[in-house]
């Protein structure tokens, strides 16, 4: 097939092509060049911020480079250091993976809870719906995470109420082993967007299903089992790629909530913290880059085990018919 | 359970699950007007009298940068963005929506594989593109970037909303003689006015929350956003000026409030359309 590139533009599409136009697309058919143009500055973004930074940063994650002079190539000693020798990174990977388990489920679960409540209001809905959604909005700025720190904090509300019924916790933000759970609440009470995800998957479930259960004498909690779940599954999700890959990436409530510096005693050294410390306060960006290119493996690895489990309980009812 | 109980319970349980998740919005507003002493000795929401001269040492700013001008700053980095992902992930998603061109699969798989990638994986190769090109310390990492449709979350949100046109309108343009752009420009955006609407607010609410990015780029006080001035304001007066810290955060969270009453119909439906037809 030497002859492609000396092809003519003008010359149709060869007998071979794998899917031939239909009558109807050949009639509006048009050149291919419009596309690109539309695509212009997609394309530009994707390999001038995306693709060649990829590459940058895989080169870097082999090298010690401070910024200023030119790096210096140590071929695997980041990743080794990071695996073997660097006790903080497992640190941040341990508080990590603490927050994910615990704040995911949480605010899933909350979401859902409160989704299936509101379908059940007769009215108010809509009220309701954009009122407990409202905190998706704001929770992301360092406005409340202040708020949240002061809430947590020593003589806050927070210790004042847990003191008045008996329970002396003192302060979260000071504690080292409470002060990831206040990162942790300040996630779930942003729990309002995958609700809103949630309650427009449950309104178009077809009542339909619901009478046919309740006739053959299914009560509440039986409908929910076989009927809201599996139906609901891909909206779940959804919700859950979608909030396990957010929560890795956690940044400013656990740089607010710490004071920027990971602490009490690194318990609030969240990954990307740490990765931030490395690189921009410490000038190790050859290490942050090996420690970004880790978060994407894991990431990677657990979406994939995600979409490979998904297929023995996400139910698709279009896909029923094969 | 007799029937009236059955009807004002879920009623009585939303009610007060929205006082609860409200709390921390009424403290703040409570402690942005409460006097010094209050803050730390009492635990009662209202404040004895209420301190707005709070709001008149929050106004000063930080560093001799008034509130107004770091309101300023924000309010263009926001907008820049908002001009900049609404135009580029529009055009983008018109190709990948519409139009039929080699490695077109190809390259929307690159896109949607593209909203799993951390940032952090492109964040220094991007800081030493900028450095070279003598762009830190200015807005210009803020907003290029979206005039170059980065952000595949909404170039996916928009392709998804545009496959559900009817095409026989755009198909009829295009019979009258109508050229790509004619028939995105007059037929397919106006359509699409929706899902632009929630982009562009979208875009701008989490440009206004955002805090990575700008600490990283960022370094003249009078270039400082307000959450960067924040943030410095906590830094200097510790928890010594919690009233005035507070009504600074009122301020800074002031148009995200705003925002949210005006278009919390788009948002919320942008939102419920995101999971559902992915």
């Amino acid at each position: 097939m030497s002859t492609v590139s000396t092809r003519a533009p003008a010359r149709p599409a060869p007998a071979t092509d794998r899917n031939p136009p239909s009558r109807r697309r050949r009639q509006v058919r048009e050149r291919q060049w419009p596309a690109y143009v539309f695509l212009t500055p997609w394309m530009i973004g994707a390999l001038v911020l995306t693709l060649v930074p990829m590459a940058v940063s895989l080169y870097l994650s082999f090298t010690d480079y401070n910024l200023f002079d030119p790096p210096h190539w140590v071929g695997l000693r980041n990743y080794t250091e990071m695996l073997t020798d660097d006790p903080r990174y497992w640190r941040s990977v341990g508080t990590t993976m603490l927050y994910v388990v615990v704040a995911v489920p949480l605010k899933l679960g909350l979401a859902l809870a409160v989704a299936t409540l509101l379908k059940n209001l007769d009215r108010g809905r809509a009220f309701y719906r954009s009122a407990f959604y409202a905190p998706s909005l704001l929770g992301a700025s360092m406005s409340i995470a202040l708020v949240w720190r002061a809430l947590f904090n020593d003589g806050g509300t927070v210790s004042g109420i847990l003191d008045s019924v008996g329970i002396h916790a003192g302060g979260w933000v000071g504690n080292p082993d409470l002060a990831v759970y206040v990162v942790v609440l300040l996630t779930v009470w942003q729990f309002g967007a995958p609700m809103v995800i949630f309650l427009a998957g449950l309104q178009q479930i077809s009542p339909d299903l619901y009478e046919a259960a309740a006739l053959d004498g299914a009560g509440r909690w039986r409908q929910f089992v076989s009927i809201t779940v599996p139906m609901l599954s891909p909206v779940v999700f959804f919700n859950l790629v979608l909030e396990i890959i957010n929560s890795f990436q956690v940044f400013t409530p656990a740089f607010v909530i710490s004071g920027g510096k990971g602490g009490p005693a690194d318990s609030t050294m969240f990954y990307t913290l740490y990765l931030y410390e490395r690189g921009f306060t410490a000038s190790h960006m050859g290490y942050a880059a090996a420690m970004a290119w880790m978060l994407l493996i894991a990431i990677a690895a657990i979406t994939l085990i995600l979409f490979r489990t998904s297929r023995s309980w996400v139910f698709y009812a279009d896909e029923e018919g094969r | 359970m007799n029937i009236a109980t059955k009807r004002w319970l879920p009623h009585t349980v939303a009610a007060v699950g929205l006082l609860v998740l409200l709390y921390p919005l009424a403290w703040l507003l409570a402690t942005s007007l409460k006097p010094a002493d209050e803050v730390v000795t009492s635990l009662d929401l209202w404040p004895s009298h209420l301190e707005w001269s709070n709001y008149t040492t929050a106004l000063d700013g930080v560093s001799g940068i008034s509130v107004t001008r770091l309101l300023g700053n924000t309010l263009l980095i926001a907008v820049g963005a908002v001009v900049g992902n609404v135009l580029s992930c529009s055009l983008a998603a018109y190709a990948f929506a519409r139009l039929r061109f080699r490695m077109s699969k190809v390259m929307f798989a690159f896109m949607v594989a593209t909203l799993m990638l951390p940032h952090h994986v492109v964040l220094i190769p991007q800081y030493i593109i900028f450095n070279r090109l003598g762009m830190v310390d200015t807005y210009w990492p803020l907003i290029l970037p979206k005039f170059l449709a980065t952000e595949a979350f909404f170039v996916f949100l928009v392709v998804q909303f545009m496959r559900g046109l009817p095409r026989e309108l755009e198909e009829s343009a295009r019979i009258d003689g109508c050229g790509a752009f004619r028939t995105y420009w007059s037929i397919t955006l106006p359509l699409t006015r929706p899902a632009l609407i929630t982009t562009a607010i979208f875009t701008f609410i989490w440009t206004w929350n955002d805090f990575f990015t700008q600490m990283i780029y960022l370094f003249a006080p009078e270039k400082f956003t307000i959450t960067l001035a924040l943030r410095s304001f906590v830094d200097q007066s510790s928890t010594s000026a919690y009233g005035p810290m507070f009504a600074m955060s009122v301020m800074s969270v002031l148009p995200i409030v705003l925002f949210f009453f005006v278009f919390q119909r788009y948002l919320v439906q942008g939102m419920a359309t995101s999971g559902l037809k992915g």
